[in-house]
C-alpha cells in the first residue's frame, strides 16, 4: 500500500474508530452467545429431587431422575461391603482422591454418607453412556468368573465396582460422580443439595 | 431476445459471467472418471437442500414430538416417505461422492500449488458438511440420537479448564434435551446450509481462479495457443457439461437404487437403534456413528492409556481432531516435484494405498464392539491402535517418502488418447 497522500491525522483516527467498531462488535455478540447457556428453566429443572428410600430392599437398585441423568441408588448387602476393600489393588483411584468426583463427605471407603446406601450418577466417565448394572458377581454377569460385581459400561467396555470406582485398564478414566445430597430423614433422600453449599 | 440480454448485460454481468465460468472456461480436455464428483457434489447438495425444506414443513423440533413427526412424514404425508429417504440417502450418497472427491485430490496432486487455497476451503467445507450431518442425525430423536449426540458433546468435556461449560454452553443444558434440539435444528437447517453454499461459492471461484488440476498434473495455462486459450484446454460448456451429465444419470441410478430398495443399508445409511424413540436411561448396547464418521470414531477409542499426565480420553480427541487438521497441511507435508500419481514413484503409491485400505478398515473397525474380534486374531481395539498409527504416519512421514521418491519425467502436455 502507497503512503503517498495519506494524513496520518486521518488515519490514526480510522484506525482508533475500526479498533472501537471491533470492540463494539465484540459487546454485540455477548447476548447472542449468553442466549445459549442453559435458560432459566433448564437451571430451574435442575433442582434437587426428593427421594423415598424405605422401600428400597437390601441388594436393590433405584434409578431416580436429577437434571436429567440417571442417579442410582443402591442398597448394599453385606456381603457387597466386603467386596469393596477386597477390590482395591484392581481400582484407579479406590481412595477417591480426584476431589471433582464426590463431595468431601463421599471420600471415604464406600463413597457414602451411611456405608449401606451407594449414591452415584449413573453416567460413564468416558463418553456419557449408561452404564449396565451387572451387580451379581461372578460368571452370571457374562463378564467372566472373577467379576466382582459392580457396574458394566457396553459402549466401551468401561468398569466399575459397587461404589461406582473405576477398574484399571478400563477406557474411563475417573470414578463415578457422587451428586452432591442429604438426608432429609433416616429413609428420605435430597439429591442435588447438602447442608454445605446449598443446591449444586 | 437480443435486445433483452443486451438489457441484462448492461445492468448485471449475466453473459461475462456465463462466459468465465462456463463458455469460456477451459479445463484440461484429459479429465477421467475420477472428476465426476465436483459436480455430482453440488447435486448432492441442492438434493440435501431441496429435500431438507419440504421436511421441514412437516417437522417438530421438540422432543416431545420430533420422533413422531418424522414417523407422521413417513406414513401419514403423501410422498413422505420419499422425502425423507431422499434425505437420508442422500446424505450418505454425498459423504461417498465427498470421499471420492478428496481421494482424486489425492490421486493427482490437486491440493499441491498453485491450489492450496482451492484445498483449505474444501476441507473447511468438509468440516462444516460433518458439523452438518452430525447435527441433522440428532433430529429424529431416535435413541441413537441422543446417544451419539451424548457421547460426540461430552468430548467437550475432555477439553482442559473449560470442558464442562463449554459442553453445557453447546447443549444449552446439562444433558442433551429439548434446548440442544431446538438449537441442532436452527444449526442444521439455516446457518450451516448458508455457511456451506457460500464455501461452495468460494471454492468455485478459488476453482476458476487458478483452474482445474487434471491426471497427468500438468498446468495447461503453460502452453497457451496464439489466442490465449490454453492449448489443452476445452470450453467447460459444452463438453464437460456434457459429459457431468453422463455423470448424473450414472449417479442417480446408484442413488435411486439405494433408495427404493435399500434405504436403510442394512443400518448402515439408518441405524436399527434410531428406529427407537430416545431414551434417557437406556444406551444402546453399541453407541455408533453413521459410517461417515466411524474412521475418526475408530481413531478416538483408540487411545485407551494415559499417557504424560494426560487422560486416554483428551488423548483420543486430541487424536481425532489431528486426524482431520492433518489434511489442511497436506500441500506442504508432500514435499514431491509432482503432482499425479502417474508421475510418482513406488513410496507415494504404496504410501497412498495403504492410507487407503486403512481408511475403510478404521471405518468398519468403528461400527463394532471395540472388545470384540472382527478381524483376524487381534480385539477390535488393537486393529484401531495399528490403524491409527499407520494413518498419522501416512500425514508425518510425507516430508520423508515424498521427498525420497524418485519420480517419473512429467510431459509437457496432457496425455490424450
Amino acid at each position: 500500500m502507497s503512503e503517498e497522500g495519506v494524513d496520518p491525522r486521518r488515519r490514526r483516527l480510522l484506525a482508533i474508530t475500526t479498533g472501537l467498531g471491533l470492540v463494539g462488535s465484540v459487546y454485540a455478540a455477548v447476548p447472542f452467545v449468553a442466549s445459549m447457556a442453559p435458560s432459566a428453566r433448564a437451571r430451574a429443572a435442575g433442582a434437587p429431587v426428593e427421594v423415598d428410600i424405605s422401600k428400597l430392599e437390601l441388594g436393590q437398585l433405584l434409578t431416580e431422575e436429577w437434571r436429567g441423568k440417571p442417579v442410582w441408588i443402591l442398597r448394599r448387602t453385606p456381603e457387597m461391603l466386603k467386596l469393596l476393600p477386597q477390590v482395591e489393588p484392581q481400582l484407579v483411584d479406590p481412595k477417591s482422591e480426584v476431589t471433582d468426583q464426590q463431595p468431601a463427605y463421599a471420600k471415604n471407603p464406600t463413597r457414602s454418607l451411611k456405608p449401606e446406601i451407594m449414591i452415584v450418577v449413573g453416567i460413564c466417565t468416558h463418553l456419557g453412556c449408561s452404564p449396565d448394572k451387572r451387580l451379581a458377581a461372578g460368571p452370571a454377569s457374562g463378564l467372566g468368573e472373577d467379576w466382582p460385581g459392580g457396574f458394566f459400561c457396553p459402549c466401551h467396555g468401561s468398569k466399575f465396582d459397587l461404589a461406582g470406582r473405576v477398574f484399571k485398564n478400563v477406557p474411563a478414566p475417573r470414578n463415578l460422580v457422587v451428586p452432591p445430597h442429604m438426608y432429609l430423614s433416616d429413609t428420605r433422600i435430597l439429591i442435588g443439595e447438602d447442608k454445605n453449599k446449598g443446591a449444586a | 431476445m437480443q435486445k433483452l440480454l443486451a438489457w441484462f448485460d448492461d445492468r448485471f454481468p449475466l453473459t461475462k459471467v456465463w462466459k468465465e465460468h462456463l463458455a469460456e472456461y477451459y479445463a484440461p480436455k484429459n479429465f477421467n472418471f475420477w472428476y465426476y464428483f465436483g459436480s455430482l457434489a453440488l447435486l448432492a447438495l441442492v438434493i440435501q437442500i431441496l429435500t431438507g425444506i419440504f421436511l421441514t414443513m412437516h417437522y417438530k423440533p421438540d422432543t416431545g414430538l420430533a420422533f413422531a413427526s418424522v414417523e407422521y412424514i413417513m406414513r401419514d404425508v403423501d410422498w413422505g416417505w420419499l422425502i425423507r429417504y431422499m434425505h437420508s440417502t442422500g446424505a450418505s450418497m454425498f459423504f461417498i461422492v465427498i470421499y471420492l472427491h478428496m481421494f482424486r485430490a489425492l490421486l493427482y496432486g490437486s491440493f499441491k500449488g498453485p491450489r492450496e487455497l482451492l484445498w483449505i476451503i474444501g476441507m473447511v467445507l468438509y468440516v462444516a458438511l460433518m458439523a452438518e450431518a452430525f447435527m441433522g442425525y440428532l433430529l429424529p430423536w431416535g435413541n441413537m440420537s441422543y446417544w451419539g449426540a451424548q457421547v460426540i458433546i461430552s468430548l467437550f468435556d475432555a477439553v482442559p479448564l473449560i470442558g464442562p461449560p463449554l459442553a453445557e454452553w453447546v447443549r444449552g443444558d446439562f444433558v442433551i434435551s429439548d434446548a440442544t434440539l431446538n438449537r441442532f435444528f436452527a444449526f442444521h437447517v439455516v446457518a450451516i446450509p448458508l455457511v456451506l453454499v457460500g464455501l461452495v461459492f468460494v471454492h468455485i471461484v478459488a476453482l476458476h481462479k487458478v483452474g482445474s488440476n487434471n491426471p497427468d498434473g500438468v498446468e495447461i495455462k503453460k502452453k497457451k495457443g496464439p489466442d490465449g486459450i490454453p492449448l489443452d484446454g476445452i470450453p467447460f460448456h459444452p463438453y464437460y457439461t456434457v459429459k457431468d451429465t453422463v455423470g448424473v444419470a450414472v449417479f442417480l441410478m446408484v442413488f435411486s437404487a439405494a433408495m427404493f430398495f435399500a434405504p436403510e443399508m442394512g443400518g448402515w445409511f439408518l441405524e436399527h437403534d434410531n428406529f427407537v424413540p430416545a431414551n434417557i436411561l437406556q444406551t444402546p448396547p453399541d453407541i455408533k456413528p453413521l459410517w461417515y464418521f466411524t474412521p475418526y470414531y475408530s481413531i478416538l477409542r483408540a487411545n485407551t492409556v494415559n499417557f504424560l499426565w494426560i487422560p486416554a480420553k483428551l488423548w483420543g480427541v486430541t487424536f481425532m481432531g489431528l486426524a482431520i487438521v492433518l489434511f489442511f497441511f497436506l500441500p506442504w507435508l508432500d514435499r514431491s516435484p509432482v503432482k499425479s500419481i502417474r508421475y510418482r514413484g513406488w513410496m507415494y503409491k504404496t504410501a497412498l494405498a495403504i492410507f487407503a485400505v486403512n481408511f475403510v478398515i478404521l471405518g468398519y473397525l468403528g461400527t463394532k464392539s471395540p472388545q470384540d474380534v472382527s478381524l483376524l486374531l487381534f480385539k477390535n481395539v488393537y486393529w484401531a491402535q495399528i490403524g491409527t498409527i499407520l494413518y498419522f504416519a501416512f500425514f508425518l512421514l510425507m516430508p520423508l517418502y515424498t521427498w525420497l521418491d524418485k519420480t517419473k519425467p512429467v510431459p509437457d502436455r496432457v496425455t490424450f488418447k
